[in-house]
Protein backbone atom coordinates (compact mmCIF):
# COMPACT_ATOMS: atom_id res chain seq x y z
CA UNK A 1 0.00 0.00 0.00
CA UNK A 2 1.55 3.20 -1.08
CA UNK A 3 1.53 6.22 1.18
CA UNK A 4 0.00 8.58 -1.39
CA UNK A 5 -1.88 6.79 -4.12
CA UNK A 6 -3.56 8.44 -7.11
CA UNK A 7 -5.64 6.06 -9.20
CA UNK A 8 -7.01 6.89 -12.62
CA UNK A 9 -8.17 10.44 -11.87
CA UNK A 10 -10.06 12.52 -14.39
CA UNK A 11 -10.23 16.22 -13.61
CA UNK A 12 -12.11 18.98 -15.39
CA UNK A 13 -12.21 22.77 -15.41
CA UNK A 14 -15.85 23.26 -16.33
CA UNK A 15 -16.16 21.29 -19.54
CA UNK A 16 -12.45 21.25 -20.28
CA UNK A 17 -10.87 17.95 -19.35
CA UNK A 18 -7.38 18.51 -17.96
CA UNK A 19 -6.56 15.03 -16.61
CA UNK A 20 -7.45 11.90 -18.54
CA UNK A 21 -6.67 9.09 -16.14
CA UNK A 22 -3.56 9.85 -14.11
CA UNK A 23 -2.25 7.20 -11.72
CA UNK A 24 0.80 7.59 -9.55
CA UNK A 25 2.19 6.59 -6.17
CA UNK A 26 4.52 8.16 -3.65
CA UNK A 27 6.06 6.10 -0.84
CA UNK A 28 6.72 7.43 2.65
CA UNK A 29 9.91 9.49 2.74
CA UNK A 30 10.23 9.44 -1.02
CA UNK A 31 10.71 12.39 -3.35
CA UNK A 32 8.90 12.00 -6.67
CA UNK A 33 8.91 14.41 -9.62
CA UNK A 34 6.27 15.14 -12.25
CA UNK A 35 7.70 16.61 -15.42
CA UNK A 36 5.89 17.66 -18.55
CA UNK A 37 5.49 20.59 -20.90
CA UNK A 38 3.06 23.51 -20.53
CA UNK A 39 -0.50 22.41 -20.09
CA UNK A 40 0.40 18.74 -19.55
CA UNK A 41 -1.62 18.67 -16.33
CA UNK A 42 1.10 18.82 -13.66
CA UNK A 43 -0.48 21.60 -11.64
CA UNK A 44 -3.91 20.08 -12.07
CA UNK A 45 -2.62 16.81 -10.62
CA UNK A 46 -1.41 18.65 -7.52
CA UNK A 47 -4.66 20.65 -7.35
CA UNK A 48 -6.65 17.41 -7.50
CA UNK A 49 -4.63 15.94 -4.64
CA UNK A 50 -4.95 19.05 -2.47
CA UNK A 51 -8.65 19.40 -3.26
CA UNK A 52 -8.54 22.81 -4.97
CA UNK A 53 -9.84 21.22 -8.19
CA UNK A 54 -11.27 17.86 -7.08
CA UNK A 55 -11.09 14.93 -9.45
CA UNK A 56 -14.42 14.03 -11.05
CA UNK A 57 -13.64 10.32 -11.12
CA UNK A 58 -10.87 8.12 -9.77
CA UNK A 59 -9.57 7.91 -6.21
CA UNK A 60 -6.84 9.47 -4.15
CA UNK A 61 -5.78 7.87 -0.88
CA UNK A 62 -3.38 9.06 1.79
CA UNK A 63 -2.07 6.39 4.11
CA UNK A 64 -4.98 4.14 3.10
CA UNK A 65 -7.66 6.78 3.71
CA UNK A 66 -9.62 8.10 0.78
CA UNK A 67 -9.43 11.88 0.40
CA UNK A 68 -10.65 12.32 -3.20
CA UNK A 69 -13.70 14.42 -2.48
CA UNK A 70 -12.80 16.09 0.79
CA UNK A 71 -12.78 19.91 0.71
CA UNK A 72 -9.31 21.44 0.40
CA UNK A 73 -9.17 22.68 3.99
CA UNK A 74 -9.85 19.18 5.31
CA UNK A 75 -7.20 17.66 3.07
CA UNK A 76 -4.74 20.09 4.62
CA UNK A 77 -5.89 18.77 7.97
CA UNK A 78 -5.15 15.21 6.82
CA UNK A 79 -1.53 16.21 6.29
CA UNK A 80 -1.07 17.40 2.72
CA UNK A 81 0.47 20.85 2.29
CA UNK A 82 1.06 22.59 -1.00
CA UNK A 83 3.32 25.34 -2.21
CA UNK A 84 1.09 26.35 -5.11
CA UNK A 85 1.84 27.51 -8.62
CA UNK A 86 2.46 31.25 -8.50
CA UNK A 87 3.36 31.04 -4.77
CA UNK A 88 0.18 32.73 -3.54
CA UNK A 89 1.71 34.33 -0.48
CA UNK A 90 -0.60 36.63 1.49
CA UNK A 91 0.71 39.85 0.01
CA UNK A 92 -0.42 42.31 2.68
CA UNK A 93 0.74 40.18 5.59
CA UNK A 94 4.22 39.93 6.99
CA UNK A 95 6.52 36.99 6.44
CA UNK A 96 5.91 35.88 9.97
CA UNK A 97 2.13 36.10 9.68
CA UNK A 98 2.32 34.05 6.48
CA UNK A 99 4.31 31.37 8.25
CA UNK A 100 1.95 31.39 11.21
CA UNK A 101 -0.98 30.89 8.85
CA UNK A 102 0.79 27.83 7.52
CA UNK A 103 0.29 26.36 11.00
CA UNK A 104 -3.35 27.47 11.11
CA UNK A 105 -4.76 24.05 11.96
CA UNK A 106 -2.16 23.20 14.60
CA UNK A 107 -2.60 23.74 18.32
CA UNK A 108 0.77 22.58 19.61
CA UNK A 109 2.22 26.05 20.08
CA UNK A 110 5.63 25.00 21.41
CA UNK A 111 6.14 22.61 18.50
CA UNK A 112 5.05 25.40 16.13
CA UNK A 113 7.81 27.60 17.52
CA UNK A 114 10.34 24.82 16.97
CA UNK A 115 9.17 24.40 13.38
CA UNK A 116 9.34 28.14 12.85
CA UNK A 117 12.98 28.09 13.91
CA UNK A 118 13.57 25.14 11.60
CA UNK A 119 12.10 27.06 8.65
CA UNK A 120 14.32 30.02 9.53
CA UNK A 121 17.35 27.70 9.55
CA UNK A 122 16.40 26.32 6.14
CA UNK A 123 15.73 29.82 4.76
CA UNK A 124 17.80 32.38 6.70
CA UNK A 125 16.48 35.07 4.36
CA UNK A 126 13.01 34.62 5.83
CA UNK A 127 14.43 35.11 9.31
CA UNK A 128 15.92 38.46 8.27
CA UNK A 129 12.65 39.53 6.66
CA UNK A 130 10.19 38.42 9.34
CA UNK A 131 8.46 41.80 9.55
CA UNK A 132 8.44 42.54 5.82
CA UNK A 133 5.16 42.40 3.89
CA UNK A 134 5.19 39.38 1.60
CA UNK A 135 4.06 41.47 -1.36
CA UNK A 136 7.21 43.55 -1.23
CA UNK A 137 9.56 40.57 -1.40
CA UNK A 138 11.32 39.34 -4.52
CA UNK A 139 10.03 36.35 -6.45
CA UNK A 140 12.67 34.05 -5.02
CA UNK A 141 11.99 35.17 -1.48
CA UNK A 142 8.28 34.62 -1.97
CA UNK A 143 9.05 31.14 -3.26
CA UNK A 144 10.98 30.40 -0.08
CA UNK A 145 8.09 31.78 1.90
CA UNK A 146 5.58 29.58 0.09
CA UNK A 147 7.68 26.49 0.80
CA UNK A 148 8.30 27.54 4.39
CA UNK A 149 4.60 28.21 4.90
CA UNK A 150 3.75 24.72 3.61
CA UNK A 151 6.33 23.21 5.98
CA UNK A 152 4.72 25.04 8.90
CA UNK A 153 1.71 22.76 8.51
CA UNK A 154 4.00 19.90 9.59
CA UNK A 155 2.61 17.86 6.69
CA UNK A 156 2.90 14.19 5.91
CA UNK A 157 3.25 15.00 2.22
CA UNK A 158 4.62 18.19 0.71
CA UNK A 159 3.45 19.21 -2.78
CA UNK A 160 5.72 21.69 -4.55
CA UNK A 161 4.60 23.29 -7.82
CA UNK A 162 7.51 24.63 -9.88
CA UNK A 163 9.73 25.98 -7.10
CA UNK A 164 12.17 27.26 -9.75
CA UNK A 165 9.67 29.35 -11.68
CA UNK A 166 10.96 32.86 -12.34
CA UNK A 167 14.06 32.38 -10.22
CA UNK A 168 17.72 32.80 -11.13
CA UNK A 169 19.77 29.61 -11.70
CA UNK A 170 21.86 30.31 -8.59
CA UNK A 171 18.85 30.68 -6.36
CA UNK A 172 17.20 27.64 -7.98
CA UNK A 173 20.22 25.59 -7.00
CA UNK A 174 19.97 26.85 -3.41
CA UNK A 175 16.26 26.08 -3.25
CA UNK A 176 16.88 22.58 -4.57
CA UNK A 177 19.60 22.02 -1.99
CA UNK A 178 17.03 22.93 0.62
CA UNK A 179 14.43 20.61 -0.91
CA UNK A 180 16.96 17.76 -0.81
CA UNK A 181 17.68 18.59 2.82
CA UNK A 182 13.96 18.58 3.72
CA UNK A 183 13.60 15.22 1.99
CA UNK A 184 16.61 13.80 3.84
CA UNK A 185 14.99 14.85 7.10
CA UNK A 186 12.23 12.41 6.18
CA UNK A 187 9.62 14.51 4.38
CA UNK A 188 7.60 12.86 1.59
CA UNK A 189 7.65 15.19 -1.41
CA UNK A 190 5.77 15.31 -4.71
CA UNK A 191 7.47 17.85 -6.92
CA UNK A 192 6.33 19.42 -10.19
CA UNK A 193 8.94 20.92 -12.48
CA UNK A 194 9.27 21.97 -16.09
CA UNK A 195 12.95 22.65 -15.79
CA UNK A 196 13.74 19.04 -14.95
CA UNK A 197 17.48 19.04 -14.30
CA UNK A 198 17.42 19.85 -10.61
CA UNK A 199 14.17 18.01 -10.01
CA UNK A 200 15.58 14.74 -11.34
CA UNK A 201 18.62 15.24 -9.09
CA UNK A 202 16.65 15.38 -5.86
CA UNK A 203 13.98 12.79 -6.72
CA UNK A 204 14.29 9.04 -6.81
CA UNK A 205 11.52 8.46 -9.34
CA UNK A 206 9.69 10.59 -11.86
CA UNK A 207 6.58 10.61 -14.03
CA UNK A 208 6.41 12.29 -17.42
CA UNK A 209 2.98 13.78 -18.15
CA UNK A 210 1.68 14.58 -21.61
CA UNK A 211 -1.78 16.04 -22.32
CA UNK A 212 -3.34 14.80 -19.13
CA UNK A 213 -1.84 11.29 -19.16
CA UNK A 214 1.23 9.59 -17.78
CA UNK A 215 3.49 9.08 -20.81
CA UNK A 216 6.37 7.45 -18.98
CA UNK A 217 7.58 6.62 -15.49
CA UNK A 218 10.90 5.37 -14.25
CA UNK A 219 13.77 6.02 -11.86
CA UNK A 220 15.05 9.54 -12.21
CA UNK A 221 18.51 8.34 -13.21
CA UNK A 222 17.11 6.18 -16.01
CA UNK A 223 14.85 8.95 -17.28
CA UNK A 224 17.75 11.34 -17.33
CA UNK A 225 19.53 9.15 -19.88
CA UNK A 226 16.40 8.66 -22.02
CA UNK A 227 16.93 10.51 -25.33
CA UNK A 228 13.30 11.65 -25.62
CA UNK A 229 13.33 13.09 -22.12
CA UNK A 230 16.67 14.73 -22.73
CA UNK A 231 15.38 16.37 -25.87
CA UNK A 232 12.05 17.52 -24.46
CA UNK A 233 12.81 18.44 -20.86
CA UNK A 234 16.52 18.66 -20.22
CA UNK A 235 17.47 20.94 -23.07
CA UNK A 236 20.43 18.80 -24.11
CA UNK B 1 22.94 41.20 -1.22
CA UNK B 2 19.60 42.94 -1.23
CA UNK B 3 17.08 41.23 -3.44
CA UNK B 4 14.32 43.79 -2.97
CA UNK B 5 15.45 47.04 -4.60
CA UNK B 6 14.36 50.51 -3.57
CA UNK B 7 11.78 51.76 -6.06
CA UNK B 8 12.83 54.77 -8.13
CA UNK B 9 11.09 58.02 -7.17
CA UNK B 10 7.94 58.83 -9.13
CA UNK B 11 8.11 61.56 -11.78
CA UNK B 12 7.64 65.17 -10.65
CA UNK B 13 4.06 65.54 -11.88
CA UNK B 14 3.12 62.40 -10.00
CA UNK B 15 4.79 63.73 -6.87
CA UNK B 16 2.93 67.04 -7.06
CA UNK B 17 -0.28 65.12 -7.36
CA UNK B 18 0.68 63.01 -4.36
CA UNK B 19 1.47 66.13 -2.32
CA UNK B 20 -1.88 67.63 -3.25
CA UNK B 21 -3.34 64.26 -2.44
CA UNK B 22 -2.07 64.25 1.14
CA UNK B 23 -1.81 67.91 2.16
CA UNK B 24 -4.35 69.33 -0.26
CA UNK B 25 -6.99 66.91 0.90
CA UNK B 26 -6.35 67.67 4.54
CA UNK B 27 -6.66 71.34 3.68
CA UNK B 28 -9.90 70.79 1.79
CA UNK B 29 -11.30 68.79 4.68
CA UNK B 30 -10.37 71.58 7.07
CA UNK B 31 -11.92 74.40 5.01
CA UNK B 32 -15.37 74.11 6.55
CA UNK B 33 -14.39 73.87 10.23
CA UNK B 34 -11.76 76.62 9.91
CA UNK B 35 -14.12 78.92 8.05
CA UNK B 36 -16.87 78.39 10.58
CA UNK B 37 -14.41 78.80 13.45
CA UNK B 38 -13.45 82.23 12.13
CA UNK B 39 -17.11 83.10 11.66
CA UNK B 40 -17.98 82.04 15.21
CA UNK B 41 -15.06 83.94 16.68
CA UNK B 42 -15.98 87.16 14.91
CA UNK B 43 -19.73 86.84 15.53
CA UNK B 44 -19.84 85.40 19.02
CA UNK B 45 -16.33 85.58 20.32
CA UNK B 46 -16.30 81.85 21.10
CA UNK B 47 -16.36 78.45 19.43
CA UNK B 48 -19.42 76.98 21.13
CA UNK B 49 -21.49 76.62 17.98
CA UNK B 50 -18.70 74.86 16.09
CA UNK B 51 -18.08 72.65 19.10
CA UNK B 52 -21.71 71.62 19.12
CA UNK B 53 -21.56 70.84 15.41
CA UNK B 54 -18.55 68.66 16.00
CA UNK B 55 -20.10 66.80 18.93
CA UNK B 56 -23.25 66.09 16.93
CA UNK B 57 -21.06 65.16 13.96
CA UNK B 58 -19.13 62.71 16.07
CA UNK B 59 -22.19 60.94 17.44
CA UNK B 60 -23.90 60.77 14.05
CA UNK B 61 -20.69 59.83 12.32
CA UNK B 62 -20.27 56.96 14.77
CA UNK B 63 -23.51 55.47 13.44
CA UNK B 64 -22.31 55.75 9.83
CA UNK B 65 -18.96 54.30 10.84
CA UNK B 66 -20.58 51.21 12.34
CA UNK B 67 -22.64 50.66 9.21
CA UNK B 68 -19.74 51.46 6.89
CA UNK B 69 -17.62 48.73 8.47
CA UNK B 70 -20.13 46.16 7.27
CA UNK B 71 -19.79 47.34 3.67
CA UNK B 72 -16.04 47.37 3.88
CA UNK B 73 -15.61 43.98 5.56
CA UNK B 74 -17.88 42.26 3.09
CA UNK B 75 -16.31 44.00 0.12
CA UNK B 76 -12.87 43.05 1.39
CA UNK B 77 -13.70 39.37 1.56
CA UNK B 78 -16.09 38.68 -1.34
CA UNK B 79 -15.68 41.84 -3.45
CA UNK B 80 -19.38 42.44 -3.37
CA UNK B 81 -21.25 45.60 -2.47
CA UNK B 82 -23.89 44.23 -0.15
CA UNK B 83 -26.70 46.58 -1.13
CA UNK B 84 -28.96 44.96 1.46
CA UNK B 85 -26.67 46.16 4.24
CA UNK B 86 -28.58 49.41 4.75
CA UNK B 87 -31.71 47.35 5.31
CA UNK B 88 -29.86 45.22 7.86
CA UNK B 89 -29.29 48.47 9.72
CA UNK B 90 -32.97 49.38 9.39
CA UNK B 91 -34.01 45.96 10.73
CA UNK B 92 -31.66 46.56 13.68
CA UNK B 93 -33.62 49.73 14.48
CA UNK B 94 -36.93 47.91 14.11
CA UNK B 95 -35.87 45.04 16.38
CA UNK B 96 -34.67 47.48 19.06
CA UNK B 97 -37.83 49.57 18.88
CA UNK B 98 -40.08 46.52 19.03
CA UNK B 99 -38.27 45.07 22.02
CA UNK B 100 -38.46 48.37 23.88
CA UNK B 101 -42.18 48.57 23.27
CA UNK B 102 -42.66 44.91 24.19
CA UNK B 103 -40.78 45.41 27.44
CA UNK B 104 -43.19 48.26 28.18
CA UNK B 105 -40.42 50.80 28.63
CA UNK B 106 -41.44 54.46 28.33
CA UNK B 107 -40.02 57.91 28.88
CA UNK B 108 -41.02 57.60 32.54
CA UNK B 109 -39.29 54.28 33.26
CA UNK B 110 -36.63 54.29 35.92
CA UNK B 111 -32.94 54.26 35.09
CA UNK B 112 -32.24 50.63 35.96
CA UNK B 113 -34.91 49.03 33.74
CA UNK B 114 -33.98 51.46 30.97
CA UNK B 115 -30.33 50.44 31.22
CA UNK B 116 -31.07 46.72 31.07
CA UNK B 117 -33.75 47.25 28.44
CA UNK B 118 -31.30 49.07 26.19
CA UNK B 119 -28.65 46.45 26.79
CA UNK B 120 -31.12 43.72 25.82
CA UNK B 121 -32.19 45.74 22.78
CA UNK B 122 -28.55 46.17 21.77
CA UNK B 123 -27.86 42.45 22.05
CA UNK B 124 -31.04 41.42 20.28
CA UNK B 125 -30.52 43.93 17.46
CA UNK B 126 -26.95 42.74 17.00
CA UNK B 127 -27.92 39.07 17.02
CA UNK B 128 -30.93 39.65 14.76
CA UNK B 129 -29.16 41.80 12.20
CA UNK B 130 -26.07 39.60 12.26
CA UNK B 131 -28.07 36.41 11.71
CA UNK B 132 -30.12 38.00 8.96
CA UNK B 133 -26.96 39.10 7.16
CA UNK B 134 -25.57 35.56 7.39
CA UNK B 135 -28.81 34.16 5.97
CA UNK B 136 -28.77 36.62 3.09
CA UNK B 137 -25.26 35.56 2.18
CA UNK B 138 -26.23 31.92 2.40
CA UNK B 139 -29.34 32.29 0.24
CA UNK B 140 -28.56 35.06 -2.20
CA UNK B 141 -24.78 35.35 -2.60
CA UNK B 142 -23.13 32.00 -1.90
CA UNK B 143 -24.86 30.11 -4.72
CA UNK B 144 -23.55 32.78 -7.08
CA UNK B 145 -19.99 32.82 -5.86
CA UNK B 146 -18.51 31.53 -9.09
CA UNK B 147 -21.01 33.38 -11.29
CA UNK B 148 -20.09 36.66 -13.03
CA UNK B 149 -19.76 39.58 -10.58
CA UNK B 150 -22.94 41.26 -11.82
CA UNK B 151 -25.13 38.35 -10.73
CA UNK B 152 -24.65 38.68 -6.95
CA UNK B 153 -24.74 42.46 -7.34
CA UNK B 154 -28.23 42.30 -8.72
CA UNK B 155 -29.40 39.78 -6.12
CA UNK B 156 -28.04 42.20 -3.52
CA UNK B 157 -30.24 44.94 -4.94
CA UNK B 158 -33.10 42.45 -4.89
CA UNK B 159 -32.50 41.55 -1.24
CA UNK B 160 -32.46 45.23 -0.41
CA UNK B 161 -35.93 45.71 -1.90
CA UNK B 162 -37.26 42.56 -0.27
CA UNK B 163 -36.10 43.73 3.16
CA UNK B 164 -37.53 47.19 2.58
CA UNK B 165 -40.85 45.55 1.94
CA UNK B 166 -40.47 43.47 5.07
CA UNK B 167 -39.95 46.75 6.94
CA UNK B 168 -42.95 48.28 5.24
CA UNK B 169 -45.17 45.35 6.23
CA UNK B 170 -43.79 45.32 9.75
CA UNK B 171 -44.11 48.99 10.71
CA UNK B 172 -46.08 50.56 7.88
CA UNK B 173 -45.12 53.34 5.53
CA UNK B 174 -44.96 56.21 8.01
CA UNK B 175 -42.28 57.28 10.41
CA UNK B 176 -42.79 55.51 13.71
CA UNK B 177 -42.01 57.09 17.02
CA UNK B 178 -39.75 55.26 19.46
CA UNK B 179 -40.17 55.90 23.21
CA UNK B 180 -37.56 58.51 24.05
CA UNK B 181 -36.14 56.43 26.87
CA UNK B 182 -32.96 58.38 27.21
CA UNK B 183 -34.49 61.78 26.92
CA UNK B 184 -32.14 62.04 23.98
CA UNK B 185 -32.06 65.83 23.61
CA UNK B 186 -31.50 66.39 27.31
CA UNK B 187 -28.24 68.16 28.13
CA UNK B 188 -26.17 65.82 30.21
CA UNK B 189 -23.32 68.27 30.84
CA UNK B 190 -21.49 71.10 29.14
CA UNK B 191 -17.81 71.39 28.30
CA UNK B 192 -16.57 74.93 27.57
CA UNK B 193 -20.16 75.86 26.93
CA UNK B 194 -20.68 73.01 24.45
CA UNK B 195 -23.69 70.95 25.43
CA UNK B 196 -23.35 67.19 25.41
CA UNK B 197 -26.69 65.45 25.09
CA UNK B 198 -27.65 62.03 26.41
CA UNK B 199 -27.83 60.63 22.88
CA UNK B 200 -24.28 61.77 22.13
CA UNK B 201 -23.03 59.83 25.11
CA UNK B 202 -24.98 56.72 24.12
CA UNK B 203 -23.53 56.84 20.64
CA UNK B 204 -19.95 57.14 21.81
CA UNK B 205 -20.30 54.69 24.69
CA UNK B 206 -21.67 51.98 22.41
CA UNK B 207 -19.47 52.64 19.40
CA UNK B 208 -16.00 52.91 20.88
CA UNK B 209 -15.93 49.57 22.73
CA UNK B 210 -17.42 47.84 19.68
CA UNK B 211 -14.75 49.32 17.43
CA UNK B 212 -11.99 48.30 19.82
CA UNK B 213 -13.29 44.76 20.19
CA UNK B 214 -13.81 44.43 16.46
CA UNK B 215 -10.40 45.68 15.37
CA UNK B 216 -8.54 43.62 17.92
CA UNK B 217 -10.58 40.57 16.95
CA UNK B 218 -9.71 41.01 13.29
CA UNK B 219 -6.07 41.84 13.88
CA UNK B 220 -5.21 39.40 16.61
CA UNK B 221 -7.57 36.46 16.88
CA UNK B 222 -7.11 33.28 14.91
CA UNK B 223 -10.45 33.72 13.15
CA UNK B 224 -9.60 37.33 12.39
CA UNK B 225 -6.42 36.19 10.72
CA UNK B 226 -8.46 33.69 8.74
CA UNK B 227 -10.71 36.57 7.63
CA UNK B 228 -7.79 38.63 6.45
CA UNK B 229 -6.18 35.67 4.70
CA UNK B 230 -9.42 34.82 2.91
CA UNK B 231 -9.80 38.44 1.84
CA UNK B 232 -6.34 38.42 0.30
CA UNK B 233 -6.39 35.04 -1.41
CA UNK B 234 -9.27 32.62 -0.81
CA UNK B 235 -7.58 29.73 -2.58
CA UNK B 236 -4.37 30.05 -0.59
CA UNK B 237 -6.51 30.37 2.54
CA UNK B 238 -8.05 26.97 1.81
CA UNK B 239 -4.58 25.50 1.48
CA UNK B 240 -3.86 26.75 5.01
CA UNK B 241 -6.83 24.74 6.24
CA UNK B 242 -9.16 27.72 6.54
CA UNK B 243 -12.82 27.00 5.89
CA UNK B 244 -13.61 29.82 3.49
CA UNK B 245 -17.40 29.40 3.70
CA UNK B 246 -17.39 29.66 7.48
CA UNK B 247 -15.05 32.62 7.33
CA UNK B 248 -17.30 34.46 4.90
CA UNK B 249 -20.32 33.74 7.12
CA UNK B 250 -18.39 35.10 10.08
CA UNK B 251 -17.66 38.29 8.15
CA UNK B 252 -21.33 38.79 7.35
CA UNK B 253 -22.16 38.07 10.98
CA UNK B 254 -19.76 40.71 12.30
CA UNK B 255 -20.84 43.31 9.72
CA UNK B 256 -24.50 42.64 10.48
CA UNK B 257 -23.93 42.87 14.24
CA UNK B 258 -22.35 46.31 13.92
CA UNK B 259 -25.21 47.45 11.69
CA UNK B 260 -27.65 46.17 14.33
CA UNK B 261 -25.88 48.17 17.02
CA UNK B 262 -26.01 51.23 14.76
CA UNK B 263 -29.73 50.56 14.35
CA UNK B 264 -30.29 50.78 18.10
CA UNK B 265 -28.26 53.98 18.44
CA UNK B 266 -30.13 55.52 15.52
CA UNK B 267 -33.52 54.63 16.99
CA UNK B 268 -32.58 56.16 20.35
CA UNK B 269 -30.95 59.18 18.77
CA UNK B 270 -33.60 60.11 16.24
CA UNK B 271 -36.51 58.64 18.23
CA UNK B 272 -38.18 57.86 14.92
CA UNK B 273 -37.68 54.94 12.58
CA UNK B 274 -39.07 54.02 9.18
CA UNK B 275 -38.66 51.42 6.53
CA UNK B 276 -36.76 53.74 4.20
CA UNK B 277 -34.03 54.73 6.69
CA UNK B 278 -31.88 51.84 5.47
CA UNK B 279 -31.82 53.18 1.95
CA UNK B 280 -30.63 56.68 2.86
CA UNK B 281 -28.51 55.54 5.80
CA UNK B 282 -27.00 52.75 3.76
CA UNK B 283 -26.10 55.13 0.97
CA UNK B 284 -24.37 57.48 3.39
CA UNK B 285 -22.47 54.65 5.06
CA UNK B 286 -21.48 53.19 1.72
CA UNK B 287 -20.18 56.63 0.73
CA UNK B 288 -18.22 56.67 3.98
CA UNK B 289 -16.69 53.29 3.19
CA UNK B 290 -15.67 54.41 -0.30
CA UNK B 291 -14.34 57.73 0.99
CA UNK B 292 -12.16 55.97 3.55
CA UNK B 293 -11.02 53.34 1.07
CA UNK B 294 -13.29 50.36 0.60
CA UNK B 295 -11.87 47.23 2.17
CA UNK B 296 -10.11 49.23 4.87
CA UNK B 297 -11.53 49.07 8.36
CA UNK B 298 -10.02 52.27 9.74
CA UNK B 299 -10.94 53.99 6.50
CA UNK B 300 -14.60 53.16 7.06
CA UNK B 301 -14.49 54.71 10.53
CA UNK B 302 -12.68 57.78 9.28
CA UNK B 303 -15.10 58.18 6.37
CA UNK B 304 -18.08 57.82 8.71
CA UNK B 305 -16.80 60.49 11.07
CA UNK B 306 -15.89 62.90 8.28
CA UNK B 307 -19.36 62.57 6.77
CA UNK B 308 -20.92 63.03 10.20
CA UNK B 309 -19.02 66.29 10.68
CA UNK B 310 -19.80 67.58 7.19
CA UNK B 311 -23.49 66.78 7.59
CA UNK B 312 -23.85 68.54 10.91
CA UNK B 313 -21.98 71.65 9.84
CA UNK B 314 -23.92 71.83 6.61
CA UNK B 315 -27.31 71.13 8.23
CA UNK B 316 -26.72 73.76 10.86
CA UNK B 317 -25.13 76.51 8.78
CA UNK B 318 -25.83 76.06 5.11
CA UNK B 319 -29.16 74.29 5.01
CA UNK B 320 -30.26 70.68 5.04
CA UNK B 321 -31.24 70.85 1.38
CA UNK B 322 -27.56 71.35 0.50
CA UNK B 323 -26.15 68.62 2.70
CA UNK B 324 -26.25 65.69 0.26
CA UNK B 325 -24.67 67.81 -2.46
CA UNK B 326 -21.89 68.90 -0.11
CA UNK B 327 -21.23 65.36 1.14
CA UNK B 328 -20.98 64.00 -2.38
CA UNK B 329 -18.95 67.02 -3.49
CA UNK B 330 -16.39 66.03 -0.88
CA UNK B 331 -16.55 62.44 -2.02
CA UNK B 332 -15.82 63.42 -5.61
CA UNK B 333 -12.91 65.64 -4.54
CA UNK B 334 -11.38 62.89 -2.48
CA UNK B 335 -11.85 60.32 -5.22
CA UNK B 336 -10.21 62.55 -7.82
CA UNK B 337 -7.05 62.92 -5.75
CA UNK B 338 -7.12 59.54 -4.06
CA UNK B 339 -9.01 57.12 -6.26
CA UNK B 340 -8.61 54.33 -3.73
CA UNK B 341 -9.99 56.46 -0.88
CA UNK B 342 -8.32 58.14 2.09
CA UNK B 343 -6.73 55.02 3.56
CA UNK B 344 -7.35 52.77 0.60
CA UNK B 345 -5.24 49.71 0.10
CA UNK B 346 -4.99 47.68 -3.00
CA UNK B 347 -7.71 45.09 -3.09
CA UNK B 348 -7.51 41.79 -4.93
CA UNK B 349 -9.16 43.43 -7.94
CA UNK B 350 -6.73 46.26 -8.16
CA UNK B 351 -3.62 44.41 -7.06
N1 LIG C 1 -8.60 27.46 -14.44
C1 LIG C 1 -8.60 26.78 -15.58
N2 LIG C 1 -9.67 26.86 -16.40
C2 LIG C 1 -9.69 26.16 -17.58
N3 LIG C 1 -8.71 25.37 -17.99
C3 LIG C 1 -7.62 25.27 -17.21
C4 LIG C 1 -7.52 25.97 -15.97
N4 LIG C 1 -6.32 25.67 -15.43
C5 LIG C 1 -5.73 24.82 -16.28
N5 LIG C 1 -6.49 24.58 -17.35
C6 LIG C 1 -6.17 23.70 -18.47
O1 LIG C 1 -5.85 22.42 -17.97
C7 LIG C 1 -4.75 21.87 -18.65
C8 LIG C 1 -3.67 21.47 -17.67
O2 LIG C 1 -3.18 22.65 -17.03
P1 LIG C 1 -2.11 22.63 -15.88
O3 LIG C 1 -2.11 23.96 -15.25
O4 LIG C 1 -2.34 21.46 -15.01
O5 LIG C 1 -0.77 22.42 -16.70
P2 LIG C 1 0.72 22.36 -16.19
O6 LIG C 1 1.26 21.05 -16.58
O7 LIG C 1 0.82 22.73 -14.77
O8 LIG C 1 1.39 23.49 -17.10
P3 LIG C 1 2.49 24.60 -16.74
O9 LIG C 1 3.80 23.94 -16.80
O10 LIG C 1 2.32 25.61 -17.81
O11 LIG C 1 2.17 25.13 -15.39
C9 LIG C 1 -4.30 22.92 -19.66
O12 LIG C 1 -4.80 22.56 -20.93
C10 LIG C 1 -4.94 24.19 -19.17
O13 LIG C 1 -5.26 25.02 -20.25
MG1 LIG D 1 1.54 24.34 -13.76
Amino acid sequence: MSFLKVEDIHTYYGNIQALKGISLTVEQGECVTLIGSNGAGKSTTLRSISGLTPARTGTITLDGEEITHLPAQEITGKGIAQSPEGRKCFQRMTVRENLELGAYLRRDSSQIQTDLQRVFELFPRLDERQAQKAGTMSGGEQQMLAIGRALMADPKVLLLDEPSMGISPVLTERIYETIAEINQQGMTILLVEQNANFALDVSKRAYVLETGKVAMTDNSDTLRTNPDVQKAYLGT
Amino acid sequence: MEAASIPAGPPASQRVKQLIGTYGLTAVLLIMPVWFAIQDLTDEGNLVRLGENLVAGLSNGAIWALVAIGYTLVYGIVELINFAHGEIFMIGSFISASLIVTLGLTVDSAAVPVFFGLLAALLLAMIGSGTLNVLIERVAYRPLRSAPKLAPLITAVGMSFILQNVGLLWKGGNQQGVPDLLNAQNTLFTVFGVTIENADVLSVVVTIPLLIVMTSFINRSRLGKAMRATAQDPEAARLMGINVDTTISLTFLLGGMLAGAAGLIYAMYQTTIWFFQGFTGGLIAFTAAVMGGIGNLRGAVLGGLIIGFIQQMSDNRIGTEWTPAIVFGYLVLIMVFKPSGLLGEQTRDAG
